[in-house]
């Protein structure tokens, strides 16, 4: 297994390509749950959780079900990968909500009201449709899924620790709430351009 | 509520993108050139047309147990027409939108249109209402943009239009751009807002202060 090519794939999605500040995908859940830092630490969770397991589904389907070269009945059905793919997100994030409820319901407490957020975030179906236009195997989906997890929830984290301290402050009153909030994004996304420069691999 | 003020909701007074701050993601991603912004807000027209008629169509038979997954479907499909046609005959601006094409799918401003108006009305008002908020996104959608590509390329929709010697702005064109420029409209909107009620506000003190006759000085501050 080629560790190195992995190991770029992660840094890629946390850091270099972070999935809300330089492709702007989950910017929903990023200004709406990004108030308190608890609440930010259980979506992000919730968000990590879903996107591996979205990743890895979606994969099997879409190479097992969806494409000429390798699914089991040689039919072109690619047309068919966005309904697809929503649909095994939905099913999923219902599928997960009812098992963590009955397996775990503390983890269900904590991350229950953000379960059912998750189907409609774009971030979710964005990894998924980036993972098949990059051609990544399934470990490389894997990967590319959690890692893409851990970057929403690093720059969510981030930026609910900034807003937590932001009450305090004297902000100009038509700034107040979200437009400030995109303004800090905005500066937070200025920081993240640093990481461009890096070459890894 | 007639279908005038249907259309005209969306423009401005609940406008998706800058009121109810729905459809947030695509309207930062694309909104790098005015060319790509009115690109998405045709097909999320499009898009919105058809799944708010077909829903308002069928919206005494779909259970409603089960009517988020249909919604999701009927959405989805429409999804994939516009992917289909864009890529056939816009390959140009289909490789610019890029994933945001799929993505249209999850744009909030669509489920939530179906699910709080297509739902509940008959064809021609869930149209109207699908071309109001459809035009109201691409509006704001192209408002960002302008704001983008004159400052961080000197031009609108391809054509020059800063003056000689102007420097673009690269960092409008990344993506801090999209989002200072974005909190810097919301802000603006807040503060015209907050503008107005206080003019409604002095207005009306002005009218019971006549009736009351409270002395002037009480008012002046």
């Amino acid at each position: 297994m080629d560790w190195g090519n992995l190991f770029v794939i992660a840094v890629g999605a946390i850091l270099i390509n972070n999935f809300v500040l330089m492709r702007f995908l989950g910017i929903c859940p990023y200004i709406g749950v990004s108030k308190s830092l608890s609440s930010a630490i259980g979506m992000g969770m919730a968000v990590i959780f879903v996107m591996t397991i979205a990743s890895l589904f979606s994969w099997i389907v879409y190479v097992y079900l969806l494409d000429p070269a390798t699914n089991f009945w040689g039919v072109d059905l690619t047309f068919l990968r966005t309904i697809s793919f929503i649909l095994v997100i939905a099913g999923l994030v219902q599928f997960v909500e009812m098992v963590i409820q009955k397996l775990a319901p503390s983890l269900y407490q904590a991350l229950g009201i953000y379960l059912p957020l998750i189907t409609t975030n774009c971030a979710v179906l964005g990894v998924a449709v980036l993972n098949i236009d990059e051609n990544y195997s399934l470990v490389e989906s894997l990967v590319n899924g959690i890692a893409a997890g851990i970057g929403f929830t690093l720059a969510l984290v981030l930026m609910a620790g900034i807003r937590e301290r932001l009450d305090l402050a004297d902000v100009p009153k038509a700034l107040q709430g979200v437009p400030i909030a995109f303004i800090m994004a905005g500066l937070m996304a200025i920081a993240f351009l640093g990481f461009s420069g890096l070459s890894v691999g | 509520m007639n279908l005038r003020q249907e259309f005209t909701k969306g423009l401005v007074a609940e406008n998706p993108v800058l009121r109810l701050a729905l459809g947030l993601c695509p309207s930062l991603a694309v909104s790098s050139s005015v060319e790509n912004a009115l690109g998405m807000g045709i097909s999320v027209v499009f898009v919105l047309t058809m799944s708010n008629l077909i829903i308002s169509l069928m919206r005494n038979i779909i259970p409603a147990k089960i009517r988020i997954p249909i919604y999701i479907v009927i959405i989805a499909t429409f999804v994939t027409i516009v992917e289909m046609i864009m890529a056939a005959y816009q390959p140009a601006l289909f490789r610019a939108l890029g994933i945001f094409v799929p993505l249209i799918v999850v744009n909030c401003i669509i489920l939530g249109r179906a699910e709080a108006f297509a739902s509940k009305n008959s064809i021609w008002p869930a149209i109207i209402d699908a071309w109001g908020m459809g035009v109201g996104f691409t509006f704001a959608l192209v408002m960002i943009a302008t704001v983008r590509e004159i400052l961080g390329n000197g031009t609108w929709l391809n054509m020059p239009v800063a003056p000689a010697g102007f420097e673009p702005v690269l960092l409008m064109m990344l993506a801090p751009g999209a989002f200072i420029t974005m909190g810097l409209i919301l802000a603006m909107f807040n503060w015209s807002d907050d503008a107005k009620a206080k003019k409604l506000k002095d207005a009306v003190i002005k009218r019971a202060g006549f009736i009351t006759e409270q002395p002037k000085t009480e008012r002046s501050n």
